[in-house]
């Protein structure tokens, strides 16, 4: 018995490690929990007592257990103490110390663990993992930063009674209740009581109500929810909304920062939400494209911001983007102008709204997979509409290709061919079948690649996928060896591939206006790389003809050097719209061993001709009680009508 | 024969029951002896010579206790020869005689035997068997205890087994069923009995080695009790064996305090009748030994009221611990009038402003002029005398006084936070000093800084060498003195070698005080920013420190249990004020400087009279550790947060709760009355700010009929009436609130991104 004795002390520090802390704190509830006889027996074996019987270890086992037990009671009072929500090392040190033992060191450390777990040959072994340590890398490694000191920051909390909203104080109602307040609106108010609604963020005071109640019974009422703005948030709301869409490019970035980040936007959410859905039924009969583009912008920036709940106010969002995607028309000369881009990015907010808001019950995705599949089915849509349709269908994902669009290849190539080598229709309709050419062949190309076996033929192509077949082989095989490559990177060096991305800076000589300078994802290579940016990006407003472009963009190889080519392209016509164009083997991901990259900027020559009369796609959306839904059966109700009223 | 007695032998024994609180848990040790000599066959001599073939230590008890019978009889003669037999020293007996547990010792011997008198005609009702039983278990634990420390010995050896080990359950059980069976007024009163039975029956078997009777015991009926008992069933369900028992602070706290329940006397008679009717000895037994059943005349109370006070580790405050007078008032205002008055049209005439005004302050002087009937006298205790300077300032806040905002509930504070930012080491104490102009915080990593939150930085007095080439006679001397090289917007002071708990600003703004896990209270100097004294007497941790508001003197608490009393200029304490039966968690001065209140991990918080050391007020009811406390501005109110969430009003004069303020979720750190007392704030963990309508909560008492007499009070719940606002703050915990004289209320944390 001497040696348990002995052994007790060391089995109380040697068992004293964070898992074994957690494991009492976690299992505090529970009356009785010691530590199993084994761990005893592990840790006599660890200090070097071979056999140790039964009953000492059961005996030890309590004993330790109790000891722990005391100490992690005692470290509780430090944490409190220390007005801490979480038991620290530190903490347990301290309540060692009032036991006049020897605290533990070495646990300072955040991700301190001490021994590491091997099992084996039916052995389970937890051992010390002690690594051999180079000095003169710790020489070596460069000092890490040293820590800020401590400061202090004075903010108003509160103003006589009222907490002002700005970000060192937390949204007035967080995200949660935000959710709680849409989603269970319905609460027991007695008859007479809904005058007062409830307050958001702060109760006032008594409530005077106990005498009105009737014997009429209880009536679940929707609370009125006020958005009372102050006057500064109405100052914000103006500000705000006139530099989105105003024409100062630097002002709206700033504009689009705030919404994108401002904890405080809560109670101005619905300003904003009408704001959008009013601008775009507006400015697509007007054929603003610059507008929409705005909007969308705006759109992005609401769904970045993460303490709004958006939820509430998808009945007047979701049908505002899916009309920027399938509207016939978007802007007043739609050869020249760019609104496939627009379309592309307001392709890719739905499908960010799908992924975010898709729930069983309100299944965002599937009515909206539907309407797409469905105008997309109709003989009559137009190209436009059927461009928006596919790309609509195409951002939400490989799955939805694989079934949805790579089964209807073959028909929508007879069409393209139709229009491509039949008889001259209309040089929109050429465009038009173009730009869903690229499209499919953008999107399909990456799924066919994965699910098709290796042996690429072209015959076989043409005969599983007709028209487009022998262009999709192409593509594939592209994809394929991309892929390879990739791969063969990765295998080679583990180094962690940093990626500058590539910047595109078009300075415009000339007329003003503002050309796209934030992503590149107005970049289109016609019909041979084509290179997908990795986040939506922004479109940017087309410009009147412009002169002059210089292009430049940072390639990324294996070596860090960077080249640049400097290409200037002068457009002397001013009837065409130029379209910038960037081919690069450093787009993400995509390193090749190529020392240098090609930029190449085309113009593509297009005709005005288009005249096409549309009314605008975007039905006026009510209030309604059930907001979703409504909002939905006008989304599928406008694209089948404007493809009825195609001319064709 | 007791049982047929009834009615004549209850009131007997409510007398007993009274007078056994004066007793300690010593004397009670005592008494429980002397009954079991009582009922062994025969007198208490005979008992000592059946004891003394137990052994030699047990021959040398004997022989004490046989002295020790001798003496109380006055047989001086025999003591002398049997001492001389024996060959003790002198003085030995009663050293020895009250460290040993077995045997009766000390002057409570007499009681004891009286005592034992009348528990006789209780006891003679155990039966013949199990008190044969009864002498071989009580030599049995007395050896058993004799390896025992000896002070652990004294408390436990009144765990003698008296009963079957497996009857526990159905004694225990009996009496629950009883205790539902009563009528609904009664039941809630006697419910009161579970908790303290339950544990004192665990305690029992686990002493008495009965390890698995203990746990089933335990696992059948912890559930029973009260949610707030949970911490400390914790503690029980740890504690499964006897060895355990030593050292175990909880299980002393059980052991060396009886714990007090209130019951009516109808509840009482009640429950009496129906143990003797059930001969149920070994609850009374408990029911005598470790509890202190505080009967009072008239209705039962209901469940609420016995909810609202309970919850301290060892039940209510006994009803004559809050009878004694407390001079609640504020002291008058010193006589600086006239020099006031003086100076301040110096000051003013030399800033050149117009005197306008000199009325309001007519009007504040005259009121000072009037003597509280509640003050204590001016010189109850010393106080130092003002300072020039102290002077000046209190003409400063005299004038910040007037341009004070009147709060209310149309009228709500603004608040300004104050966050640390990158306090990575953990932030544990704040203080601001009185004037708003320092904010000083401890850390866990042993420092103290200090910050001037005005444009006036901070400076040190220059060194002895260069103080000696300032003209002295300078006007301006006391602004040559610093040197302005060290100015800066804060300053570290490096000392301590532990976390820093607790910090406070002397009002004079010339002292910081910090407490710390190292044990030591270090004051330190402002001009110079260095360390002046370091307190030693807390051995362990010092959760908190707190400067009188007068100055020179100020009060320290830690896991000791003690709260100190210390004057700046003397390393020893003045006083001790011991009693809390957990850690001194937090403590706080009276306004009047007479009365220091301290809150504890026993879930009590006292009031110590400063002149005599003597605790004057026991305020139950809190279910967790108490971490704030705030004494209203006029000094008849004290608000204390703890960390069940809860804000609870008392009234220091009467010695009652008023108030119970619910809304916070988690632990209270704390809590600031606004300067003129309208408006109570609330600071928790759980990031949020809370304002109180203070005036309402008190006022609402006023109109109540007072129940000074019984202490039963009836607490509506009005929390949300009494919420005037709730602040939330972005994850940041709110450690400490702060009113400046204008009434702004300063909020500090630390950011926990």
């Amino acid at each position: 018995m001497l040696d348990v004795v002995f052994l007790l002390h060391s089995f109380i520090l040697g068992s004293l490690d964070h898992t074994t802390f957690l494991y009492f704190e976690r299992r505090q509830k529970q009356c009785s929990v010691s530590l199993p006889t084994e761990s005893m027996k592990a840790m006599a074996e660890s200090v070097g007592v071979g056999q140790l019987q039964e009953e000492s270890c059961a005996a030890l086992s309590e004993e330790v257990s109790y000891r722990i037990k005391e100490i992690a009671q005692d470290a509780l009072k430090f944490m409190r103490h220390g007005k801490r929500r979480k038991l620290t090392t530190n903490d347990i040190d301290n309540a060692l110390k009032l036991k006049n033992v020897e605290p533990l060191y070495g646990f300072q450390s955040q991700e301190f663990i001490p021994f590491r777990f091997a099992s084996g040959g039916g052995r389970e072994l937890y051992f010390y993992e002690e690594k051999e340590v180079d000095l003169s890398d710790i020489i070596n490694t460069p000092l890490p930063r040293v820590p800020l000191d401590v400061s202090l920051k004075a903010h108003w909390l509160s103003i006589e009674g009222v907490q002002p909203s700005i970000p060192e104080n937390p949204p007035p109602a967080p995200k949660e209740q935000q959710k709680v307040e849409s989603t269970e609106p319905l609460k027991v108010v007695k008859p007479g009581q809904e005058e007062e609604g409830t307050i958001q963020g702060k109760s006032q005071g008594a409530t005077p109500a106990d005498g009105k109640g009737k014997d009429k019974g209880l009536i679940r009422l929707k609370p009125r929810s006020t958005h009372e703005l102050s006057v500064e948030q109405q100052l914000y709301y103006k500000e705000i909304t006139e530099a989105c869409v105003g024409s100062c490019e630097a002002k709206r970035a700033e504009a689009l920062q705030s919404i994108a980040t401002d904890p405080g936007l809560y109670q101005m959410l619905p300003r904003f939400s009408t704001f959008i859905s009013e601008g775009v039924r507006v400015n697509v009969v007007q054929n603003n494209l610059a507008l929409l583009i705005y909007l969308m912008r705006m759109v992005k920036a609401l769904m970045d911001n993460p303490t709004l709940y958006l939820e509430k106010y998808l009945h007047e969002l979701i049908p505002a983007v899916v009309t920027c995607i399938v509207s016939k028309q978007l802007c007043l000369r739609p050869d020249v102008d760019n609104h496939w881009a627009l379309r592309d990015f307001a392709a890719r907010l739905m499908a960010q709204s799908c992924k975010t808001f898709s729930t069983t019950t309100n299944n965002i995705q599937s009515r909206i997979t539907k309407t797409f599949t469905k105008s997309w089915l109709d003989d009559k849509t137009q190209w436009t509409t059927r461009y928006g349709c596919i790309a609509g269908l195409a951002e939400l994902g490989p799955d939805v290709i694989k079934t949805l669009i790579l089964p209807r290849l073959t028909v929508e190539g007879a069409r393209i061919k139709a229009v491509m080598e039949g008889p001259v229709v209309s040089n929109i309709d050429k465009i038009g079948a173009d730009h869903v050419q690229s499209l499919l062949l953008k999107h399909c190309a990456s799924v066919i690649a994965k699910i098709r076996p290796q042996p690429d033929n072209m015959e076989q192509y043409r005969t599983d996928y007709g028209y487009l077949g022998p262009m999709l082989c192409s593509h594939v095989m592209k994809a394929r060896t991309q892929a390879a490559l990739q791969a063969q990177q990765v295998n080679r060096t583990t180094l962690t591939i940093t990626q500058p991305r590539p910047t595109l800076t078009v300075s415009q000589s000339g007329l003003s206006g503002s050309a796209g300078s934030r992503t590149p994802s107005i970049i289109k290579v016609p019909s041979s790389l084509t290179l997908m940016t990795p986040r939506p990006g922004t479109p940017s407003q087309p410009s009147p003809p412009a002169t002059k472009y210089i292009v430049m963009a940072t390639s990324a190889g294996a070596s860090s050097t960077q080249q640049y080519e400097f290409t200037s392209v002068s457009f002397a016509t001013s009837t065409l719209q130029p379209l910038v164009k960037l081919e690069s083997g450093s787009g993400p991901g995509l390193t090749s061993s190529r020392p240098m990259q090609k930029y190449i900027v085309v113009s593509l020559p297009s005709s005005a001709s288009s005249s096409l009369e549309t009314k605008s796609s975007v039905l006026p959306t009510s209030i309604s009680t059930t907001p979703l839904e409504a909002a939905m059966k006008l989304d599928r109700s406008e694209s089948p009508g404007a493809s009825t009223q195609s001319p064709h | 024969m007791a049982a047929v007695q009834g009615g004549l032998a209850d009131t007997n024994e409510e007398k007993d029951i009274k007078t056994e609180p004066s007793s300690d848990g010593f004397g009670n040790n005592n008494a429980n002896d002397g009954r079991v000599l009582s009922t062994s066959p025969g007198s208490s001599a005979s008992a000592g010579i059946n004891k003394s073939a137990t052994g030699a230590p047990e021959d040398q008890q004997t022989l004490l206790a046989v002295l020790q019978f001798l003496r109380k009889n006055k047989l001086t003669e025999s003591v002398e020869i049997l001492r001389r037999e024996a060959g003790l020293p002198e003085d030995s007996p009663e050293l020895k005689g009250s460290d040993s547990s077995g045997a009766g010792s000390g002057g409570a011997a007499g009681s004891g035997d009286k005592e034992g008198g009348d528990a006789s005609s209780l006891l003679s009702r155990v039966t013949i068997s199990s008190s044969a039983n009864l002498a071989t278990t009580v030599t049995s634990s007395v050896t058993a205890a004799g390896e025992d420390q000896p002070d652990v010995n004294v408390v436990l050896s009144a765990y003698n087994q008296q009963g079957d080990p497996p009857l526990y359950q159905v004694y225990y059980s009996g009496l629950k069923k009883f205790i539902e069976s009563v009528l609904d007024c009664h039941r809630a009163e006697l419910s009161q009995l579970f908790y303290p039975l339950f544990v004192h029956m665990y305690l029992e078997l686990v002493y008495n080695n009965h390890e698995s009777e203990a746990k089933a015991f335990f696992e059948k009926f912890s559930g029973d009790q009260e949610c707030y008992y949970e911490d400390d069933l914790r503690v029980l369900s740890s504690l499964s064996k006897r060895e355990h028992m030593r050292g175990n602070e909880t299980l002393m706290d059980f052991r060396t305090s009886k714990f007090v329940l209130r019951i009516s006397r109808d509840s009482y008679q009640l429950l009496k009748r129906h143990l003797q009717e059930r001969q149920n000895n070994q609850i009374w037994n408990i029911i005598q030994e470790h509890l202190y059943i505080d009967i009072f005349d008239g209705m039962p109370r209901s469940k609420g009221q016995i909810d609202a006070m309970s919850g301290s580790l060892a039940g209510e405050g006994k009803r004559e611990a809050n009878k004694a007078k407390v001079y609640y008032g504020l002291l008058k205002e010193p006589e600086i009038e006239l020099p006031l008055d003086d100076e301040d049209e110096e000051a003013e005439n030399e800033e050149g402003k117009p005197k306008k005004k000199k009325p309001k302050k007519d009007s504040m002087g005259s009121k000072s002029k009037k003597q509280d009937p509640n003050a204590p006298s001016q010189t109850r205790i010393p106080l130092p005398e003002l300072k020039d300077s102290d002077k000046l300032d209190k003409i400063m806040y005299m004038k910040e006084a007037t341009k004070r905002i009147r709060l209310g509930p149309d009228n709500l504070p603004s608040i300004c936070f104050y966050s640390f930012l990158n306090a990575y080491q953990g932030l544990t104490a704040v203080d601001f000093t009185d004037d708003s102009s320092l904010i000083a915080g401890g850390f866990a990593d042993s420092t103290v800084r200090v910050w001037s939150v005005t444009p006036k930085k901070l400076r040190k007095v220059k060194s002895a060498a260069d103080l000696n080439l300032i003209d002295k006679e300078s006007d301006d001397v006391l602004e040559r003195i610093m040197d302005e090289k060290t100015a800066s917007e804060s300053k570290i002071l490096y000392g301590h070698s532990g976390p820093v708990y607790g910090i406070s600003f002397s009002p004079d703004r010339n002292y910081l005080l910090s407490s710390s896990e190292d044990g030591t209270v270090r004051l330190w100097s402002l001009q110079t920013f260095t360390c002046l004294v370091g307190y030693k007497g807390h051995n362990y941790p010092v959760w908190d420190t707190h400067f009188s508001p007068h100055g020179y003197y100020f009060v320290s608490g830690g896991h000791d249990r003690v709260a100190r009393l210390w004057a700046t200029d003397h390393y020893q304490p003045l006083r001790m004020f011991s009693g809390h039966l957990a850690d001194v968690t937090c403590t706080r001065f009276h306004p009047n400087s007479n009365y220091v209140a301290t809150g504890s991990s026993d879930r009590t918080i006292r009031l110590w009279d400063v002149l005599n050391g003597n605790c004057v007020r026991i305020f139950t009811g809190h279910k967790g550790p108490i971490h704030a406390l705030a004494f209203s501005p006029n000094g008849k109110f004290l608000a204390s947060g703890a960390t069940d969430g809860r804000v609870l009003l008392w009234d220091i004069g009467h010695g009652l709760m008023i108030g119970e303020l619910k809304g916070h979720t988690d632990t209270i750190y704390s809590l600031r009355f606004s300067r003129d007392g309208e408006i109570l704030a609330s600071g928790s963990m759980d990031n949020t700010v809370r304002l109180w309508d203070a005036m309402k909560a008190f006022d609402d008492l006023e109109t109540d009929d007072f129940t000074a007499a019984t202490g039963h009070v009836h607490l509506q719940d009005n929390s949300q009436e009494l919420l005037l606002g709730t602040y939330m703050s972005k994850s940041t915990p709110v450690i400490h609130l702060h009113f400046t004289r204008r009434n702004l209320l300063l909020a500090t944390g630390a950011y926990n991104p």
